[in-house]
């Protein structure tokens, strides 16, 4: 391996890691939406989320990022009767954000519900608003129950990246195909793709270990 | 005579006049049921501004039901409500988001103490106290801080103020809590068993606080099994059984109660 062939493998792995982490951001983000309109009491909100996480989760992971991908270009097209280019890595990021969120609302749900009622009463008995309340007193004890179940999901979602080779991203893992095609060594590429992808891994371990004794902290007692 | 009459006349009128004017809680006909449960039947109180009102009874009697209903933590069915100048009336419906709205509002008087204290862990002693003052009264961080740190101090507790609640002992926990519903400078503080879970020489110093503010007259109204509690904290007292009212009055019922329930629950 040269040093030119290292630097493509470094820049697949910028592509991998710009794709998971966005797709972590978005993927919270709409986890968090997923999960408040799922606990509302109207159904009329609440049923068709619920039934559009089950059919998400439900999919296989591939056939989510090919359908936003072929499927997301062919409805365009019927829709305004135009060919449009979808960005591989943006149907990429949608892709993997709605499957990171399907499965992370649950941890969430799980999570908040587990929050004890007494500390939502708590702030209503000051005159807190539902949604002040849901912000400042619910969610960031929920994130704490919720870590281990979202740092596991993190991880797959990380390895799930490499289904975004297939439709034409060039990350670590379309890279060292690519590699190990031109080189006729797929041996070396494979492994080397293989060493990158555990020390993000192991690297997200060790934040993730960092993170939780910092969301725990309170447990220790004194603040500051 | 003539004279006398009217003069006793003028005399009434004012005392209702007066009455009216000072009651800081006054319920009529207060009901709640859950399903079949009728956990308050038929509540009629009425409390002075400046009183500490005791709710006595055997568990199950709803004491704690009728303390829910005074800050709209639970609706009652029926029945109307004056506290801290906030009237509902529960005979005709209130729209949801009406009903939330103003009891968002009677909350910012009627303070609450709970018995499980209800502390927010993720946040220290003082960002449990300015929360709610910053938040909804709008009030500056520093003067937020200093009013936290004249409350910290009135319940000895100014060493505490960046720890963490978990860190802290029953007795600690329910001061903060305490300091806690006083920041927002309530009309009324409503107690939800206060000394359930701490030792006798804690519990004293509750009753030493609750005493304390009753002389700066905010009205409070306490919930307590325990007698000896309930003697040494109260200027009116309401014993209740099975969602009713059984006897209600001054403080000196402890003494001469007046209905055999209450009599015999004096005694153990």
């Amino acid at each position: 391996m040269d040093l030119l062939q290292l630097q493509l493998l470094l820049d697949a792995t910028k592509i991998t890691l710009g794709l998971a982490l966005t797709s972590l951001v978005v993927g919270l983000v709409l986890a968090i939406l997923f999960c408040v309109a799922e606990m509302q009491k109207n159904p009329l909100i609440a049923k068709p989320i619920s039934l559009f996480v089950t059919i998400l989760r439900g999919l296989p992971e591939i056939l989510i990022v090919f359908f936003i991908f072929f499927g997301g270009t062919h409805i365009l097209f019927l829709l305004t009767d135009e060919f449009y280019d979808i960005s591989p890595f943006w149907s990429g990021v949608v892709a993997l954000s709605l499957i990171f969120a399907s499965y992370a609302s649950q941890t969430l749900r799980a999570a908040i519900q587990s929050v004890p009622k007494g500390q939502q009463q708590g702030a209503q008995a000051l005159g807190m608003g539902p949604v002040r309340c849901f912000l400042r007193i619910t969610l960031p004890q929920a994130w704490r129950l919720a870590l281990p179940g979202l740092g596991n999901q993190w991880m797959v979602l990380l390895k799930d990246t490499a289904l975004v080779s297939l439709i034409g991203v060039t990350d670590l893992m379309k890279q060292a195909d690519l590699l190990s095609g031109s080189t006729y060594k797929p041996f070396t590429f494979l492994v080397a793709a293989a060493a990158i992808y555990l020390i993000i891994t192991l690297i997200s371990q060790w934040l993730l270990k960092h993170l939780d004794s910092y969301i725990n902290r309170f447990d220790a007692g004194v603040a500051k | 005579m003539l004279i006398l009459k009217f003069i006793r006349l003028l005399y009434s009128h004012l005392v209702q006049l007066y009455s009216v004017t000072i009651m800081s809680i006054e319920l009529k006909n207060i009901c709640k049921s859950w399903g079949q449960l009728d956990v308050l039947q038929n509540i009629d109180l009425k409390c002075a501004k400046g009183e500490t009102l005791v709710l006595l009874g055997p568990s199950g009697a709803g004491k704690s039901s009728l303390l829910r209903v005074l800050n709209l933590l639970d609706t009652p069915d029926n029945g109307s409500i004056s506290i801290a100048g906030e009237t509902f009336d529960f005979s005709t419906k209130l729209s949801d988001k009406k009903l939330i709205k103003r009891s968002q509002m009677l909350r910012q008087k009627v303070g609450m103490v709970f018995q499980q204290y209800n502390l927010w862990p993720h946040m220290s002693v003082m960002d449990n106290l300015i929360e709610a003052p910053v938040k909804i009264l709008k009030q500056t961080k520093q003067h937020a801080r200093e009013e936290a740190m004249k409350i910290l101090e009135q319940l000895q507790l100014t060493d505490k103020a960046d720890v963490f609640p978990l860190a802290l002992s029953g007795g600690q926990q329910q001061r903060v809590a305490i300091a806690r519903a006083l920041m927002m400078k309530p009309e009324v503080l409503l107690f939800d068993e206060p000394t359930a879970a701490l030792d006798p020489e804690v519990t004293n110093q509750v009753a030493e606080i609750i005493k304390s503010l009753a002389i700066t007259g905010i009205t409070q109204v306490v919930v307590t099994h325990e007698v000896d509690f309930a003697r040494k904290v109260a200027s009116q007292v309401c014993y209740l059984e099975s969602g009713e009212i059984v006897e209600f009055g001054g403080a000196e019922h402890f003494q001469n109660p007046q209905t055999p329930q209450f009599t015999n629950y004096l005694k153990h």
